[in-house]
C-alpha cells in the first residue's frame, strides 16, 4: 500500500508541472487556435535560465529559498520576453494564414530554441547545486520531500491566480472575448494584439515557473528537456479538452498519475513482457484513447475541428 | 557529438600544429644525450595521436608524454637496428577527439611513414583510423580505447593495452557479490547499447553466482525521471542496485533513489564513473561503487612514476602509464626483429611478454590485453578513489595491490581519481566554481 501511496505522490507532483505547461499550451490554442509546439522549449529555457542564477548564487551564504526565488525572478522575464517575441516575429505575420503555416513555424521555432540553448549552455546537463537540504515527511509509509510539497502548492497557487486573472479581471473578460470572437471583440474596442501577445507572455511566465519546479525535483537541466516534456503536457492540454483552462489543470493531474501509476504496475501486470520503458508512452496511449472517444477531452465543449 | 563548425576546426588545427610545434623544441634538447655514433644515426620515425585540443586536451597531452618518455628513454640508451645505431623520433598529431580529424591525421602519419602508431585516445576515433593504419599495414596500440569493436575488427595490427569495456560488466559485478554479498540485485539500463550491454553482463555475472536478479527496468539516455521506477523497486527491497547508464541519468537516479529512501548500495559502470556525479546526486552519491577499464595511474610501477615527474614536473594523469608501455612494446618488438620494417617487427609484437609501468603485458589472439586489470572505485568526499582492482576474477584490496606492485611504493595520497574514461568524452564545462 505505501507503494502504491508512494506512486500517487510520485505521479501529483509530475501531474502538477504538467497541468502548469499545459495550461500555456491551452491558453494560446484558446485564443489563437495554434499549438505553440515551441512551449516545451520555453520550460526549458526557464530552468537553463534558473540554473544559470542559482549555480552563480550558490556560493553566497544567501538563504536557499531566496536563491531559488532569485532563479525563478530571472527565468521569468527571460522566458516573458521570448514569448513575445515569439508571437511578434513568428506567429502574428502569419495569423490570417492557412493553418498549417504557424504549426509547421512553431516546430521551426522549437527547433530554433533548443539549438540556441545548446549553443549558450552545451551538451552537458547542468546540475542543481546541492542548496536545499532534503527533508522528508512520511504519510502511512510514503515519503514526500518538501521540493514535491513545495511543486504541489506553487502549482495549486498559480492555477489559482490565473483562473482569477481570467475570470475576474477586465484583461481576463478581454481574453475571454477575442477567444470567442476576435474580430466582434476588436469591433468592442479591444485591442486584441496586445490580448493575444499578453497571453503569450502569462503562459512563457508558466513555462519558466514549471522550468523551475521541474530542474530544481530532478537536480537536472539539459537542452533538450523541453520536447518530451512539452508533448506530454500537449496531451494533457487535450485530455482535458484543449481551450478549456480547468481541464488542463485536470488533464495535467490526471497524466501524471497515469504515468507514475503505469510505470510502476505494468510489469507486474503483464508478467514483465511490457517494462517501465514504456513510462512515456502512456502519455500518447492517452493522447490517442482521447481522441478516438472523445475528441473534445474531458472537461471540452467545443469538438476539435479547428486544429 | 560533433558541432565543430569546419572554420572552427581548421583554426584550432593550425593552434593545434602550431603548439605541438613548440611542445617540440623545449622537450628533447635537455634530455636527449644519445652517444654520437660516427655516422649518422638512422631515423625511425613513431606516432603519437590523440587529442590536444578540447575537453579533453589535457588527457591527451598526458598520453603524449608517456610515449615521449619511452621514447627518450630509448635514445638515451641507444638503439641498434641491424647494425646501425638508431634514434627514434616522436610525430605527434591532433586528432580533437574527432573521428573525421582522426582520419585525416592518420592518413598523414602514414604518408610520413612512421614506423608504428601509439593511440588514439578515443575509442570512437580509434576505430575509424584502425582502418587506415591497417591498409598501410602500420602496428598500432592504444592505451586507452575500451571499446569492444576495436579488436572485433580482426585486424592483425590493431592491440590495446587497456581492458575491454564487455570485461567491466563481470568485475563489478563480481566486486558486488563477493564485497556487497547482496541477495537480490535491481538492474536498470539507459536503454543504448553502452548501457544495455554493460547491465546484461552485470545480470549474467550476477546470476551466475546464485543472486537473484529483478526484472530489468529500463529508462532512457534522456530520462530524469526515474521515480516510479525507483518506488517499484523499493517495493521488492533489493540490497543493490546496478545502472548501466552514463552520469547525465545515474546522477539523478541515484539521487531520487536516496530521496526515496532506499538504502541499497548503488554500483555503475565506468560512464557513471565520474567526479560529476557528486555535482548532479549531492550528498547522495557518497559511498557509490563505480567501475573503469584499465589501473588508476597512481597504480603505475613507482619507476615511471617518478621518471615522468621528474621529467615533465607534473603527475601523469590518467593513461600515460599505458601509452608508455604502448610506446615500449613497440620499440622491444623492433628490438627483437632487429628491424624497424612494420612487416618485420608485428609478428614479435604479437608475441610480446613485457613487463610495464602497468603491469606485465601479454596479447590474445584479438590484440587485446591478457587479464586486463578493471578498477572499482568509490565516493568518498566528494571525489572517486580507487578501491579494489579486479584481474582474472581476482579481487585485490587497492592498498594490497600498490603494495605489490612497488614494494616500497608510499601510500599514494589523494592522487587525482582519473576522470571519465576515454569512451564518455567529457564535453567541455561551461565556467562554474
Amino acid at each position: 500500500m505505501d507503494i502504491f501511496l508512494q506512486q500517487i505522490i510520485n505521479g501529483l507532483t509530475l501531474g502538477s508541472v504538467y497541468a502548469i505547461v499545459a495550461l500555456g499550451y491551452t491558453m494560446v490554442y484558446g485564443i489563437i487556435q495554434l499549438i505553440n509546439f515551441a512551449h516545451g522549449e520555453l520550460v526549458m529555457l526557464g530552468a537553463m535560465v534558473a540554473f544559470s542564477v542559482i549555480g552563480a548564487l550558490a556560493g553566497t551564504s544567501l538563504p536557499p529559498v531566496l536563491i531559488v526565488l532569485a532563479g525563478v525572478l530571472a527565468a521569468v522575464p527571460a522566458c516573458m520576453l521570448v514569448g513575445f517575441a515569439m508571437e511578434r516575429i513568428a506567429y502574428r505575420p502569419l495569423r490570417n494564414a492557412p493553418r498549417l503555416a504557424p504549426l509547421i513555424t512553431a516546430i521551426g521555432i522549437s527547433i530554433i530554441l533548443q539549438h540556441v540553448a545548446l549553443l549558450v549552455w552545451s551538451r552537458s546537463p547542468l546540475a542543481f547545486p546541492q542548496i536545499i537540504p532534503l527533508v522528508r515527511y512520511y504519510i502511512g509509509g510514503a515519503i514526500i520531500t518538501g521540493v514535491q510539497i513545495a511543486i504541489i502548492l506553487t502549482s495549486v497557487l498559480m492555477m489559482a491566480a490565473l483562473t482569477l486573472l481570467v475570470y475576474r479581471t477586465k484583461l481576463g473578460i478581454a481574453m475571454r472575448a477575442t477567444s470567442q470572437n476576435p474580430q466582434v471583440a476588436g469591433l468592442m474596442g479591444i485591442d486584441i494584439n496586445r490580448v493575444i501577445s499578453f497571453t503569450f507572455i502569462v503562459g512563457a511566465g508558466l513555462a519558466a515557473v514549471a522550468g523551475v519546479m521541474v530542474g530544481t525535483y530532478y537536480g537536472i537541466a539539459h537542452y533538450s528537456m523541453g520536447s518530451l516534456l512539452g508533448m506530454k503536457a500537449f496531451s494533457a492540454a487535450v485530455l482535458g479538452g484543449i481551450g478549456n483552462l480547468a481541464g488542463a489543470m485536470l488533464g495535467g493531474i490526471l497524466l501524471g498519475i497515469v504515468e507514475a501509476l503505469g510505470a510502476g504496475y505494468i510489469g507486474d501486470l503483464t508478467n514483465n513482457v511490457f517494462g517501465s520503458n514504456y513510462q512515456d508512452v502512456f502519455a500518447f496511449i492517452v493522447l490517442i484513447a482521447v481522441l478516438v472517444f472523445r475528441p473534445s477531452g474531458l472537461l471540452g465543449e467545443r469538438v476539435g475541428d479547428r486544429a | 557529438m560533433q558541432r565543430t563548425q569546419l572554420s572552427l576546426a581548421v583554426l584550432a588545427a593550425v593552434a593545434a600544429f602550431t603548439l605541438a610545434g613548440c611542445g617540440e623544441e623545449k622537450k628533447p634538447a635537455p634530455v636527449v644525450a644519445a652517444p654520437p655514433a660516427a655516422p649518422a644515426p638512422v631515423v625511425v620515425k613513431l606516432g603519437h595521436v590523440g587529442p590536444l585540443t578540447g575537453g579533453i586536451a589535457h588527457l591527451g597531452k598526458d598520453n603524449e608524454n608517456g610515449a615521449r618518455l619511452a621514447v627518450d628513454e630509448a635514445n638515451a640508451k641507444g638503439l641498434k637496428l641491424g647494425g646501425k645505431s638508431v634514434k627514434l623520433e616522436l610525430l605527434t598529431e591532433d586528432d580533437q577527439a574527432d573521428p573525421k580529424v582522426g582520419t585525416t591525421v592518420a592518413q598523414k602519419l602514414v604518408d610520413a611513414k612512421v614506423a608504428g602508431v601509439v593511440g588514439h585516445l578515443n575509442s570512437g576515433v580509434t576505430i575509424p583510423a584502425s582502418s587506415i593504419y591497417k591498409q598501410a599495414g602500420i602496428p598500432m596500440i592504444s592505451g586507452s580505447a575500451t571499446n569492444p569493436q576495436l579488436t572485433e575488427q580482426g585486424f592483425n595490427n590493431v592491440f590495446r593495452v587497456v581492458g575491454r569495456d564487455d570485461q567491466q560488466g563481470p568485475a563489478i559485478a563480481s566486486y558486488l557479490q563477493s564485497e556487497v554479498k547482496p541477495k537480490t540485485v535491481a538492474v536498470i539500463d539507459d536503454a543504448t547499447a553502452y548501457g544495455e550491454g554493460l547491465a546484461n553482463e552485470v545480470e549474467k555475472t550476477l546470476k551466475a553466482a546464485g543472486v537473484k536478479v529483478l526484472p530489468r527496468e529500463k529508462g532512457s539516455d534522456k530520462t530524469a525521471d526515474f521515480k516510479a521506477i525507483l518506488t517499484k523497486i523499493k517495493g521488492k527491497k533489493p540490497d543493490a542496485v546496478f545502472y548501466g547508464g552514463m552520469d547525465a541519468t545515474g546522477g539523478p537516479l541515484l539521487k531520487q533513489g536516496r530521496e526515496l529512501g532506499i538504502k541499497a548500495v548503488f554500483a555503475f559502470g565506468d560512464g557513471a564513473c565520474t567526479d560529476k556525479m557528486k555535482e548532479l546526486a549531492g550528498d547522495a552519491a557518497e559511498g557509490l561503487l563505480c567501475s573503469q577499464a584499465g589501473l588508476p595511474v597512481q597504480a603505475a610501477n613507482k619507476q615511471f612514476l617518478d621518471a615522468y615527474k621528474a621529467k615533465f614536473k607534473i603527475d601523469p594523469i590518467l593513461y600515460a602509464p599505458f601509452t608508455y608501455d604502448a610506446a615500449n612494446l613497440l620499440i622491444e618488438a623492433m628490438k627483437k626483429a632487429d628491424s624497424a620494417d612494420p612487416a618485420k617487427y608485428l609478428p614479435e609484437l604479437a608475441k610480446s611478454s613485457y613487463d610495464g609501468a602497468s603491469g606485465h603485458i601479454e596479447f590474445d589472439a584479438k590484440g587485446d590485453r591478457k587479464d586486463a586489470e578493471m578498477t572499482i572505485f568509490t565516493m568518498k568526499g566528494g571525489k572517486i578513489e580507487p578501491i579494489a582492482i579486479i584481474k582474472g576474477g581476482k579481487t585485490t584490496k587497492f592498498e594490497d595491490f600498490i603494495k605489490a606492485a612497488a614494494p616500497a611504493a608510499p601510500a599514494a595520497p589523494a592522487a587525482e581519481a582519473p576522470k571519465a574514461a576515454a569512451e564518455p568524452a567529457k564535453p567541455a564545462e561551461p565556467a562554474k566554481k
